[in-house]
C-alpha cells in the first residue's frame, strides 16, 4: 500500500479518538423522545437519538439498555451529551456512566417540571455544549486509534464473492497496524460456526464463541421457530439475490474477517473491548440497525458495511460506509453506495486493489467525508431487547 | 484469490473453490442454451457450462448433475441439500435446495 494513512480525529478526555463531533440529546426512555427532539430542534447542530424502550425492563435486558445508552453517550464521536429521562434516578445512572469518560454531560428529568420547562433548561445546556464543541479541532492520529466495526446486509452471492472479502482484505491489512476491529451476527454464522470457532486466537476463545452461538440456537431459535426460517434467514432480499440457505449466507458472511486474522475475544452485546487492539467477535443480532447500534455503543467509531441487494442503513453517530460488488445495485441505487467494487466480478479489480480502495474510503470518512447514509439522513438507532418488559 | 490481472474477458459465472458443485452467475442476462464461461477463483482456471435454464444475476448454476438428496457444495463446504434432481446447467435455488440447519 502506498496511500497515506494519516488520520485527523478528535482526541477525547479519555484518550480515545472520534471522527465526528456530535452534541447529542439522549432520551433515557420512550417517554422522553418528544422533549429530546424538541431540544435538538431548538439548538441547530445537535442531534436527538429517539428510541422505543427504557420502561419496566429488568435483569440482563435492563443492563443491556443501560450499557447501550451509556456506551452511545461515551462513544468518542460524541463531544458532549444531554440526557433526558422521565424521572431522575435512572437518568442519573446514565449521566454518571457517561461522565466516567470525562466529557461534559448533564441530565434533566421531566416529572414535577413538565416537558416545556425541561426543554427550556436542556436547550440552554445543549447550546453551551454546542458552542464549546464547535471550537474543538481535529488533530493527527493513527490507524491504532481507529475502532472499526463491520456488518453486512441485504447480502447476495456478490457479497460473498466481492464486497465481504474486500472488508476481509481491510481487516488483514489494518489488524497488523494496531487497529481494533469488530464483527458480530451470531445467528448468521450458522453453517460456518465451526470455521469461525477455528479462527479464534486460542482454543479457549474459540469455545467461548461456540458457546455463545450454541446458546442463541438453543434459547432463541429452537423454542421460537415455526418453520425453517424461510424469508427471515435468509431474507426475501437475500433470496432474490440468489442466496439459497443460511449455510451459504454464513460462509459468505465470514469472508469479512479476512484470510488470516484471528479474533482475540468474544464480547457481550454493546460490551467495550478491553483486551487491546485486535479483532473481536460481538454477540449481536444479524439485523443491521440492531448490530450497528450495539457496536457503536461498544465504542466503535466507523463502520464498513458491504451490501448486495442494497441495504440503506445508517447510524446517528457512527458513520456507515456502504460498499457493493453488485453492478445492478450500483446502477439502480447508486446514491447509497460509497464504494463500487463490482469490478471484482468482471476481473477488472483484484481483491488487493479493492481492499486498498476501501482503506482509502475509510480514511477519507474518518477525516470528514460524509457517507452516503449521512448525506441521506439515515440515523437508525435501534436498541436490542432481550425479552418482554415486566 | 489471485492477485494477478488476467487479460481474459469478463466471466459469465464465478466458482469459489474447485470442488464446488455450483457457480454464481455474475452477468445480468444469462439464458438457457447459452454456453457460459466461468472463472474458478481458487485455481484461476476457466470452465464452460451449457445453461439449460434462464438464471438471474447472483443465482447459482449446477456445474454437475445433482441427484435428489445430494449435498450442494460452495466455498468448498456444504450449503444445503437438494430436494429434487438438478441437471448440469440448471438453476439451483430455493425451489430445489434446502438448508440442513433450521
Amino acid at each position: 500500500m502506498t496511500q497515506s494513512k494519516q488520520i485527523f480525529g478528535y482526541r477525547r478526555e479519555n484518550g480515545r479518538v472520534g471522527i465526528r463531533n456530535h452534541v447529542i440529546i439522549l432520551p433515557l426512555d420512550d417517554l422522553s423522545n418528544a422533549a429530546s427532539e424538541a431540544v435538538a430542534n431548538n439548538i441547530k447542530g445537535t442531534l436527538a437519538l429517539p428510541h422505543h424502550y427504557g420502561r419496566l425492563q429488568f435483569g440482563e435486558d435492563l443492563e443491556l439498555h443501560f450499557r447501550t445508552l451509556i456506551g452511545t453517550g461515551s462513544n468518542p464521536n460524541v463531544a458532549a451529551c444531554v440526557v433526558i429521562g422521565i424521572e431522575p434516578g435512572w437518568t442519573k445512572r446514565v449521566v454518571d456512566g457517561i461522565a466516567r469518560t470525562g466529557k461534559p454531560v448533564t441530565g434533566f428529568s421531566i416529572e414535577q417540571q413538565g416537558d416545556i420547562a425541561t426543554i427550556a433548561a436542556a436547550s440552554r445546556t445543549a447550546k453551551e455544549y454546542l458552542h464549546w464543541a464547535s471550537e474543538i479541532r481535529r488533530e493527527p492520529c493513527g490507524i491504532e486509534d481507529l475502532w472499526i466495526s463491520h456488518k453486512c446486509g441485504e447480502s447476495d452471492t456478490t457479497s460473498g464473492i466481492g464486497a465481504n472479502p474486500t472488508v476481509g482484505n481491510l481487516v488483514d491489512k489494518l489488524d497488523p497496524l494496531g487497529a481494533t476491529n469488530c464483527f458480530g451476527e451470531t445467528s448468521e454464522l450458522t453453517g460456518a460456526e465451526l470455521l469461525c470457532k477455528d479462527r479464534a486466537v486460542t482454543p479457549e476463545i474459540g469455545e467461548k464463541f461456540y458457546a455463545t452461538w450454541k446458546a442463541y440456537m438453543d434459547e432463541v431459535i429452537e423454542p421460537h421457530k415455526t418453520n425453517d426460517l424461510s424469508e427471515s434467514q435468509p431474507t426475501k432480499g437475500n433470496i432474490e439475490g440468489g442466496l439459497t440457505t443460511i449455510e451459504e449466507k454464513a460462509l459468505g458472511n465470514l469472508q469479512k474477517i479476512g484470510k488470516h486474522t484471528s479474533y482475540i475475544d468474544v464480547l457481550k452485546p454493546a460490551e467495550e473491548p478491553k483486551s487491546g487492539p485486535g479483532l473481536y467477535f460481538m454477540d449481536t443480532s444479524s439485523a443491521a440497525a440492531e448490530c450497528v447500534t450495539l457496536q457503536a455503543a461498544a465504542g466503535f467509531v466507523v463502520h464498513v458495511f458491504p451490501t448486495g441487494q442494497g441495504n440503506i442503513i445508517g447510524h446517528p453517530i457512527e458513520p456507515v460506509i456502504k460498499l457493493t460488488a453488485n453492478p445492478r445495485t450500483v446502477r439502480t441505487m447508486g446514491e447509497h453506495v460509497d464504494l463500487d467494487v463490482s469490478g471484482i466480478l468482471r476481473r477488472e479489480l483484484t481483491m488487493d486493489e479493492a481492499g486498498d480502495l476501501l482503506i482509502d474510503m475509510t480514511i477519507r470518512t474518518c477525516n470528514g467525508r460524509l457517507t452516503a447514509a449521512e448525506a441521506l439522513g439515515h440515523r437508525e438507532f435501534v436498541m436490542t431487547k432481550l425479552y418482554r418488559s415486566a | 484469490m489471485t492477485n494477478k490481472k488476467e487479460p481474459n474477458s469478463p466471466p459469465d459465472f464465478l466458482v469459489h473453490d474447485d470442488v464446488d458443485s455450483v457457480g454464481v452467475i455474475v452477468v445480468e442476462k444469462s439464458t438457457a442454451r447459452q454456453t457460459l464461461t466461468g472463472w474458478v477463483i481458487d485455481t484461476n482456471e476457466t470452465v464452460t457450462v451449457d445453461a439449460i435454464d434462464d438464471i438471474p444475476l447472483g443465482h447459482k448454476i449446477a456445474l454437475t448433475d445433482l441427484a435428489d438428496g445430494d449435498k450442494v457444495i460452495k466455498y468448498g463446504f456444504p450449503i444445503g441439500r437438494t430436494v429434487a434432481s438438478i441437471s448440469k446447467g440448471g438453476h439451483v435455488h430455493v425451489h430445489n435446495t434446502k438448508t440442513e440447519k433450521w
